[in-house]
C-alpha cells in the first residue's frame, strides 16, 4: 500500500502508522463523563469508506487525515490535520 | 556411469553439450550438461524412480517440467545449505550438484514405509480427525512423532543458514509476469512505447513454452524469433529482463513481490554476493503473461513413474533432448496433446498408441498414426501398471465398453490447460468458468492488473503474441508514455478441441494431488461426509495444500467434487487464491535483517568508553545500556551493584541516561499546551526550574513520566522515559496537530542531540566545581533543588545543568550536544577521581529508585491510574488535560484499588521475587483472596536486606500488616511486611542539601 503524504509525495505504508476513526471529537471540557466514554472507547467498524487517522512518522511527523476505503484499501484522499505546519505567528 | 548419459538424445535441444557437469543423486554419480534442469539429467539419465509419496511412500517419478511440479522434491545441498522439497524441476544442474530424495527409509528403491500402503484404508480424509481421538495425552507422546517420522517432506538443514538474502525495490511503468509469446509481445510494445519494463521470468531462460513447443512467428522460427525480440528489447532504453525471478505477490497499491534466485544456480554464492533476492517492485501497470498449466486426468495409477504429463514430455524432448520412456503412449482429452506425438515422433521415439477421449480424431491424426505405425484408441486410460522401475502396461477403457491394454514405458497424459490466475485473483478475484477450454479464466484482477495470452485463456500462438502486444501498449499508454509501439508480431493459431475429462474410474488408487496423496475416492468420501464446499474439501483432504499449492491438481479436485454433488464446476467454485505463487524462503523476507541486525542498535555517548571500562550491557529497546561496571576480584553481579550504590551514598557517582526521550517544546503557547497533557500545571513552571510531570491516557491510565524543565519564557524541555521516547513523541504530535490545532506550539525531538548524565551523591558539587567555570554558582542558594539552567563549563562548552534526584542524593543531570558526550565522560572520571568517582548501571540505578520509592516501568504497567502510583495530588483540578474526565470512573477511584506500597520479608535474610501474589496472611491462596503483586524488588546496599515495591489493595492503609507471599511459579512462600514505599531519606533532606 502506498500513501501521497502531502508534504513528502508518493511514499510506502511502512513510513505510516495507522491510528484509527478520525470521526470522533473530543468533547469539550464540561461535556460530561458519557460523551467522553463515548469518544474514548466508541468505534464504528465501517465496511467501505472511511476517515482515519494517520501519522507519517517515517517521513515529515505530520498527522494525516485520510479517507479510505477498508475493502479494497482504495484511498480517495489525503489532507493534512488542522494542526499541521509551522507556528501560527499572526494567526 | 558418469558420462554415460543413455537417454539422451544425439543432436537437439537448448543445452550447451561443450559444459559438462557431474551430479550425484542418492550418492549415486551422473552427468548432465549447462543447461540442464536437476530433472532433465535425470531423465538423460535414465533415472525414473526420484521420490516417495508423502502419505503411502509410493515410488514416484517426475510429472512436470516447471514449478507445478509435486512428486519431484528433492533435498539439495549438504550441510548448512541443504534445502529440503526443492522441485527436481526447476533446480539447475550445476558441477558437483548434490542431491537426495525424500521421506524414504532405507533407500528410495527399498522404503521401509512403503507399509504404509497396506494400511491405506485408515489414511482416508480426515484419518487425523478420526483416529487420534483419544486418550489426550497420547497425541504429543505418541501419535505426532510417529505419523511425522512416516509421513512427511525432506529434513531442513538444522543450523544457521550461512547465505545473505538481499531485499531491495524496484519502480517501473510496467510489470510483466512471464516471458512466453504473450510476455515477450507485451515488453516489446511496452518498451517501444518509452515505458519503463521490468519482465520477470522464473526460468533461467526466456522464451516460455517456445522454448519447448517452438512454432514460427513473423514467418521465422520461434528461436530466431525470441533471439531478434531479445536484441531488440537489449537495444531499448528501459526494459529490464528479469530471469530466475518469480513474481508471487500482489500487494495494494501497485506493489508486487518477486523473488530472484540470484546463486541458485551455483554450489554456493560467490564471495560478497546473495544466495536471493526479494523484490518490492511498484508498477503503474502489470501484465500477467504467465502462460497455463497442464492438467492430469485421473485414472488409477496415474502416479506410476513414467507417466507424464504430455507438454512436460514434450519439454524434455525438445528443451532439453533428454527421452523420458522408449515406447511412448498418449492419453488425451484435446488436440493439444497430439503436439507431444508430433515432438516423440521427430526425435525417434517409438508410439504406442494414442488414446483419445474425444469422439473424433481429425484425419491428419488419422494419417499421423498410419504413417507411425501405431493405434488411436478412441476410450480412456482406465490404469497403469508398473512399479518403481516404471510403467509396463496401460490399460484402456474402449467407447462402447471393449478393453484394450498396450504395452509402454511412458505415458503422456493431457487433460487439457488451466490459465495462471493465481496472481490475477490474488485481490479475492473469482476466475471465471470457460465453456470452449472448460477452464477457469480471470475475471478482472487487481487495480493496474491484466492477463493476456495462455494466462486469460487464449491458447493460441498467435492470439497469445496479439493479446500480449496489445496488453504491452496499452498499459505504457495507461503510464503515460505516448511513444508508437509499432505492429504487432503475427503467428497462426492452432486449433484447441477439448472434451472435458476428469477422471475414469477404475480400480486402484486414482491420485488427484499428488504431493498429498489425496486420491479421487478422498473427494468421494468428503462430499459424502458433508464437506461440499470447496474451501472445507481442501482442508478435509488437505487437497490442494502442499508446496506446489495444488497448481495441476485444484481444478481437477473441483471437477470430481462436482460431478459426485451433482454440480456443475462453476458452482461449485474455487477456493481463494493467496500468496505466494512458488515457496519463499523465510530468509530472503528477513534480508540482512537478521542476527545483530535483526534491529537497528543504538549506542549512548558513553558507549565506547563504557566498553573500555568492561561495562556489561543490556538490551532496552534499541539501546545498549551500562548495566554495571564489574572490577577484578568481584564474584558476582550483586557485588559490583553493591558497591556502586555505596559509593554513590556516601561520595559521588555518574550513571548515562542519554536514552531518555528528550522534546523540545517551543512557542507562545508551550505551557498552556503541556497544562493540556499533563495532569499538573506547566504554564505556571518559572523560567529556570523543572518539575516531575505525569501524562495519562485519554482512558484515565498513567502513560508516561518524566520532568520537564523551563528554559525560556516560550522554551520548554521535556523528558519522556527510555521506552516511550517514540510514542509520547507520536502522542504529543497527535495533540498539537490534532486535538489542539489553535495552539501555537512548536515539537522537535531531540533525543539524540544530548548527551545527559546523571551525577549523584552527597560530593556531586565538589566533582561538578572542577568542571563548570568557576564563575557559576552551584550553591543551594544559586542554584537549588529543582532548578535547571544553562552554565559554561570550563572551556567554554555550553551544558545544561537540571538539580534533578533519581537516586534520592544530592544530585545534578548535565547535558551537552551529544558531540561533546565522550569528552565529557573522560572528563567526569579524570576530574572525579580525587573523589573516588565511580560510574554506575542501570542496576544501581534501579536499586536507588527503589530505596527511594519511585515509580518506573513495572509500575506504569498500563493499568494504573496517577492515585494508584501514590501521585493522584497532582492531578489538577483547575483545568482540562487528557486523561481528566475517564480517570474519574468509579472503578478507577474505587477505595480497594491496588495501589503502590513498600514490601519487605519478615525474616531480613530472605530474599524477594517480583510476581509474587500477595495474600492475606493464613489463607490459602486462591483467586478469590489475590490482592496483588510484587512488581519491582531489589537487594538494598543501603537498608541490607531484600525490598520492592508492590500494587496492593489498599495498600496504604495497610502499612505495618504482615501478609504473605505466593510465588507458584518459583515455588517459593514466605511473609511479608507492607510498608512506606519510601525506604530511603523519605523525609527527602538529602537531595534537596
Amino acid at each position: 500500500m502506498r500513501i501521497v503524504c502531502p508534504f513528502c509525495g508518493e511514499r510506502e505504508l511502512g513510513e505510516f502508522t495507522y491510528l484509527g476513526d478520525a470521526k470522533p471529537q473530543r468533547p469539550a471540557a464540561d461535556a460530561g463523563e458519557d460523551a467522553v466514554y463515548d469518544y474514548v472507547y466508541l468505534r464504528d467498524n465501517v465496511a467501505g469508506v472511511m476517515s482515519e487517522h494517520w501519522y507519517h512518522g517515517g517521513g515529515c511527523r505530520s498527522w494525516l487525515k485520510i479517507t479510505r476505503n477498508t475493502l479494497t484499501h482504495e484511498i480517495s484522499s489525503v489532507e493534512p490535520a488542522a494542526g499541521v505546519g509551522a507556528a501560527k505567528v499572526g494567526v | 556411469m558418469a558420462g554415460v548419459q543413455a537417454n539422451r538424445l544425439a543432436n537437439g535441444g537448448l543445452i550447451d553439450r561443450s559444459v559438462s557437469l557431474n551430479f550425484r543423486f542418492d550418492g549415486k554419480s551422473f552427468s548432465g550438461f549447462q543447461g540442464d534442469t536437476l530433472a532433465s539429467a535425470l531423465v538423460a539419465n535414465g533415472v525414473k524412480l526420484v521420490g516417495r509419496s508423502f502419505k503411502y511412500h509410493r515410488p514416484r517419478g517426475i510429472l512436470t517440467a516447471g514449478s507445478e511440479e509435486p512428486n519431484a522434491l528433492v533435498e539439495l545441498r549438504n550441510g548448512a545449505r541443504r534445502e529440503p522439497n526443492t522441485k527436481a524441476t526447476t533446480a539447475e544442474l550445476y558441477e558437483g550438484l548434490e542431491a537426495a530424495s525424500q521421506n524414504r527409509w532405507p533407500s528410495l528403491r527399498h522404503d521401509f514405509m512403503s507399509v504404509n500402503q497396506l494400511f491405506a484404508p485408515i489414511f482416508v480424509a480426515g484419518f487425523y480427525y478420526k483416529t487420534f481421538m483419544w486418550p489426550a495425552k497420547f497425541w504429543e507422546a505418541i501419535y505426532e512423532p510417529a505419523i511425522r517420522r512416516a509421513a512427511g517432506l525432506g529434513r531442513a538443514a538444522g543450523v544457521a543458514d550461512p547465505d545473505h538474502y538481499d531485499k531491495a525495490w524496484a519502480h517501473c511503468d510496467v510489470l510483466i509476469a512471464g516471458s512466453g509469446p504473450a510476455g515477450l509481445a507485451a515488453a516489446l510494445a511496452a518498451g517501444r512505447s518509452g515505458a519503463r519494463v521490468i519482465l520477470c521470468e522464473e526460468d533461467f531462460a526466456l522464451g516460455g513454452r517456445l522454448l519447448s513447443d517452438g512454432g514460427t512467428i513473423d514467418g521465422m522460427p520461434a528461436a530466431e524469433w525470441i533471439s531478434r525480440t531479445l536484441a531488440e528489447l537489449a537495444a531499448l532504453p528501459d526494459v529490464r529482463l528479469m530471469t530466475r525471478t518469480t513474481l508471487f505477490g500482489v500487494y495494494d497499491g501497485g506493489t508486487y513481490g518477486a523473488i530472484e534466485r540470484v546463486n541458485d544456480h551455483l554450489p554456493s554464492p560467490p564471495e560478497h554476493q546473495v544466495r536471493q533476492r526479494l523484490w518490492r517492485i511498484v508498477a503503474k501497470r502489470c501484465v500477467v503473461a504467465a502462460g497455463a498449466i497442464e492438467r492430469p486426468i485421473v485414472f488409477a495409477g496415474n502416479d506410476t513413474p513414467g507417466v507424464m504429463m504430455a507438454s512436460a514430455m514434450r519439454t524434455y524432448v525438445a528443451r532439453y533432448a533428454a527421452t523420458p520412456a522408449k515406447r511412448v503412449a498418449l492419453f488425451t482429452n484435446n488436440e493439444d496433446g497430439w503436439r507431444t506425438v508430433e515432438t516423440a515422433l521427430g526425435a525417434g521415439l517409438q508410439i504406442a498408441a494414442v488414446v483419445d477421449a474425444r469422439p473424433d480424431v481429425s484425419a491428419a491424426h488419422r494419417s499421423l498414426a498410419s504413417k507411425g505405425g501405431f493405434p488411436v484408441l478412441n476410450g480412456s486410460v482406465s490404469a497403469v501398471d508398473g512399479g518403481k522401475d516404471g510403467a509396463r502396461k496401460i490399460s484402456v477403457s474402449l467407447t462402447g465398453g471393449a478393453r484394450a491394454e498396450v504395452e509402454a514405458d511412458g505415458l503422456a497424459v493431457s487433460g487439457g490447460w488451466n490459465p495462471a490466475v493465481a496472481l490475477t485473483s490474488y485481490h479475492r478475484g473469482r476466475p471465471k468458468w470457460q465453456d470452449d477450454i472448460a477452464a477457469f479464466v480471470p475475471d478482472g484482477a487487481p487495480p493496474g492488473m491484466v492477463a493476456a495470452g495462455a494466462a486469460n485463456g487464449a491458447f493460441g500462438l498467435g492470439a497469445c503474441l496479439g493479446q500480449g502486444f496489445a496488453a504491452g501498449a496499452q498499459a505504457a499508454r495507461d503510464a503515460g508514455r505516448s511513444g508508437k509501439a509499432g505492429s504487432a508480431p503475427v503467428a497462426e493459431d492452432g486449433a484447441f478441441s477439448l472434451t472435458p475429462l476428469w477422471h475414469v474410474a477404475g480400480k486402484g488408487k486414482a491420485f488427484v494431488d499428488q504431493q498429498h496423496d489425496v486420491t479421487a475416492s478422498d473427494i468421494e468420501l468428503a462430499q459424502r461426509e458433508g464437506f461440499e464446499s470447496v474451501e472445507h474439501l481442501k482442508r478435509y483432504t488437505t487437497l490442494g495444500m502442499a508446496t506446489d499449492q495444488g497448481k495441476g491438481s485444484n481444478v481437477a479436485g473441483l471437477a470430481i467434487m462436482a460431478a459426485v454433488s451433482g454440480k456443475s464446476i462453476p458452482e461449485t467454485g474455487t477456493t481463494i487464491y493467496r500468496p505466494p505463487y512458488v515457496p519463499v524462503a523465510i530468509g530472503a523476507f528477513a534480508g540482512h535483517h537478521r542476527d545483530k541486525n535483526f534491529h537497528a542498535t543504538r549506542l549512548t555517548p558513553s558507549h565506547h568508553w563504557a566498553a573500555e571500562q568492561g561495562a556489561i550491557f543490556v538490551d532496552t529497546g534499541l539501546w545498549k545500556r551500562a548495566q554495571w561496571y564489574p572490577r577484578a576480584g568481584e564474584k558476582d553481579w550483586l557485588e559490583s551493584v553493591t558497591r556502586e550504590v555505596k559509593a554513590v551514598r556516601s561520595g559521588v557517582g555518574f550513571c548515562d541516561v542519554s536514552t531518555l526521550g528528550k522534546i523540545d517544546v517551543h512557542g507562545p503557547d508551550a505551557g498552556a499546551f503541556l497544562d493540556r497533557v499533563y495532569i499538573n500545571t506547566f504554564s505556571n513552571l518559572a523560567v529556570g526550574k523543572a518539575r516531575y510531570g505525569l501524562m495519562l491516557r485519554e482512558d484515565g491510565m498513567v502513560y508516561d513520566d518524566g520532568t520537564t524543565s523551563r528554559l525560556a519564557e516560550d522554551h520548554y524541555f521535556l523528558t519522556t522515559t527510555t521506552a516511550k521516547a517514540g510514542p509520547v513523541m507520536q502522542h504529543l504530535e497527535f495533540c498539537r496537530q490534532v486535538l489542539f490545532p489553535e495552539l501555537d506550539v512548536q515539537l522537535t525531538s531531540v533525543s539524540d542531540q544530548w548527551a545527559q548524565f546523571s551525577i549523584a551523591g552527597p560530593m556531586t558539587r565538589d566533582l561538578l566545581r572542577e568542571l563548570v567555570d568557576p564563575a557559576e554558582d552551584l550553591s543551594n542558594e544559586g542554584f537549588p533543588f529543582m532548578g535547571a539552567r544553562e552554565v559554561a563549563l570550563r572551556g567554554g562548552i555550553k551544558a545544561r545543568l537540571f538539580r534533578i534526584s533519581f537516586s534520592g542524593e544530592m544530585a545534578f543531570e548535565i547535558s551537552v550536544p551529544a558531540r561533546h558526550g565522550d569528552a565529557l565522560v573522560r572528563n567526569l572520571t579524570q576530574a572525579g577521581a580525587p573523589f573516588g568517582v565511580t560510574p554506575y548501571g542501570t542496576e544501581a540505578l534501579g536499586v536507588m529508585r527503589i530505596e527511594k520509592g519511585h515509580v518506573a516501568g513495572p509500575e506504569l504497567s498500563g493499568t494504573t491510574t496517577a492515585a494508584d502510583l501514590g501521585l493522584g495530588k497532582m492531578m489538577s483540578t483547575k483545568k482540562d488535560f487528557i486523561g481528566r474526565v475517564m480517570a474519574g470512573r468509579e472503578a478507577l477511584v474505587a477505595a480497594d484499588r491496588q495501589v503502590v506500597v513498600g514490601i519487605k520479608p519478615t525474616d531480613k535474610a530472605s530474599r524477594l521475587r517480583s510476581g509474587a501474589h500477595i495474600i492475606p496472611k493464613g489463607e490459602t491462596p486462591g483467586p478469590g483472596n489475590d490482592q496483588g503483586y510484587v512488581t519491582s524488588i531489589c537487594f538494598s546496599p543501603t537498608l541490607d536486606q531484600w525490598i520492592g515495591l508492590g500494587l496492593v489493595e489498599r495498600g496504604r492503609e495497610r502499612i505495618g500488616e504482615i501478609v504473605h507471599a505466593h510465588d507458584p511459579l518459583r515455588g517459593e512462600e514466605y511473609d511479608v511486611e507492607l510498608c512506606n514505599p519510601v525506604f530511603y531519606d523519605p523525609e527527602g533532606g538529602r537531595q534537596r542539601g
